[in-house]
């Protein structure tokens, strides 16, 4: 598998580290909502098809990168700099079986 | 000044390796520059940075993701958004960019005792490095002065090309030996001078 970096372009899938879902929201650090937390930790969409991504080129540029990658496919959409409007497809809490 | 040692020294061995009856592929060597400055900017002072770093060095960064500039023995390269890396043969060059680049513009890290420099070149290099590394050396694909930031295992490497067959390769210190001797082994079937 590839993902193109946005700064050093093409790379190998083993030049990245998989920083998780990108749809999860970190609650505020002095939350006290425990199902916010909750939902932060451990609940995942787990889709088939397009998923929302955060991975590091930390073999390279050491960017922080946001990725669009098919879980059928493998194929990649989208892969942008992390920086910036990080939460832009994750403004509401989740429901469960919503798509990501 | 402190004297540094190299940490390639118990292993590096001048002359002809390797299958060279056929003639040498490429030519190893460690060029010992007496800085290695690492340049931070914050998002959005990148151009004062390159500003600050022409002024100090006289070297021009073009625009865009890794590219450099070479002259001499003197050569800057992007490596990372806003990140640069400055290579000197003189020493001193991280005090004189740490005036230039205020803490408004960014950050200056020394590492010219951290990062050892090694050299490839010959017809050959861009074969050896290709074995290497899981990325495009073609002299299209890979200009003179760009720069890449990649790993060969876990050995994180700055890679830039400082002539046609020429790669100026930037690896952490304690991994350099390790790297080396692998480097020595790959281009044993090229045949290879250390110079
Ligand atoms: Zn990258």
């Amino acid at each position: 598998m590839l993902l193109t970096c946005p700064y050093c372009g093409p790379r190998d899938v083993s030049e990245f580290t998989y920083q998780g879902d990108g749809n999860r929201q970190r609650p505020a650090p002095e939350a006290q909502d425990l199902q916010a937390w909750n939902e932060y930790v451990y609940d995942r969409h787990n889709p088939a098809g397009d998923h929302n991504e955060v991975w590091q080129h930390s073999g390279g540029c050491r960017s922080h990168i946001r990725v669009t990658r098919n879980t059928m496919t493998h194929s990649v959409s989208s892969a942008v700099p992390a920086r910036g409007d990080v939460h832009h497809r994750a403004t509401e809490r989740r429901k469960p079986g919503a798509k990501a | 000044m402190v004297e540094r040692l190299s940490p390639l020294e118990p292993v590096y061995r001048s002359g002809s390796h390797g299958r060279f009856e056929d003639g040498v592929g490429v030519i190893l060597s460690e060029t010992r520059p007496g800085s290695i400055v690492q340049v931070a900017s914050w998002p959005g002072e990148e151009a004062r940075a390159i500003a600050a770093i022409r002024k100090v060095t006289g070297l021009g960064l073009p625009d865009g993701a890794g590219g450099g500039v070479v002259d001499g023995e003197k050569a800057a390269f992007g490596f990372a958004p806003g990140k640069f890396t400055v290579v000197d043969e003189t020493e001193g060059v991280a005090a004189a960019l740490a005036k230039a680049i205020t803490p408004t513009i960014g950050t200056v890290t020394d590492l010219s005792h951290g990062r050892t420099a090694i050299r490839i070149e010959g017809p050959e290099a861009e074969w050896v490095l290709a074995k290497f590394f899981a990325i495009d050396f073609a002299l299209t694909a890979f200009p003179v002065g760009a720069a890449r930031s990649t790993t060969h295992h876990d050995v994180f490497a700055q890679i830039q090309r400082t002539g046609g067959d020429r790669f100026d390769i930037y690896v952490f210190r304690s991994f350099a030996r390790s790297f080396w001797k692998a480097l020595g082994h790959a281009a044993e079937e090229v045949g290879f001078e250390v110079a």
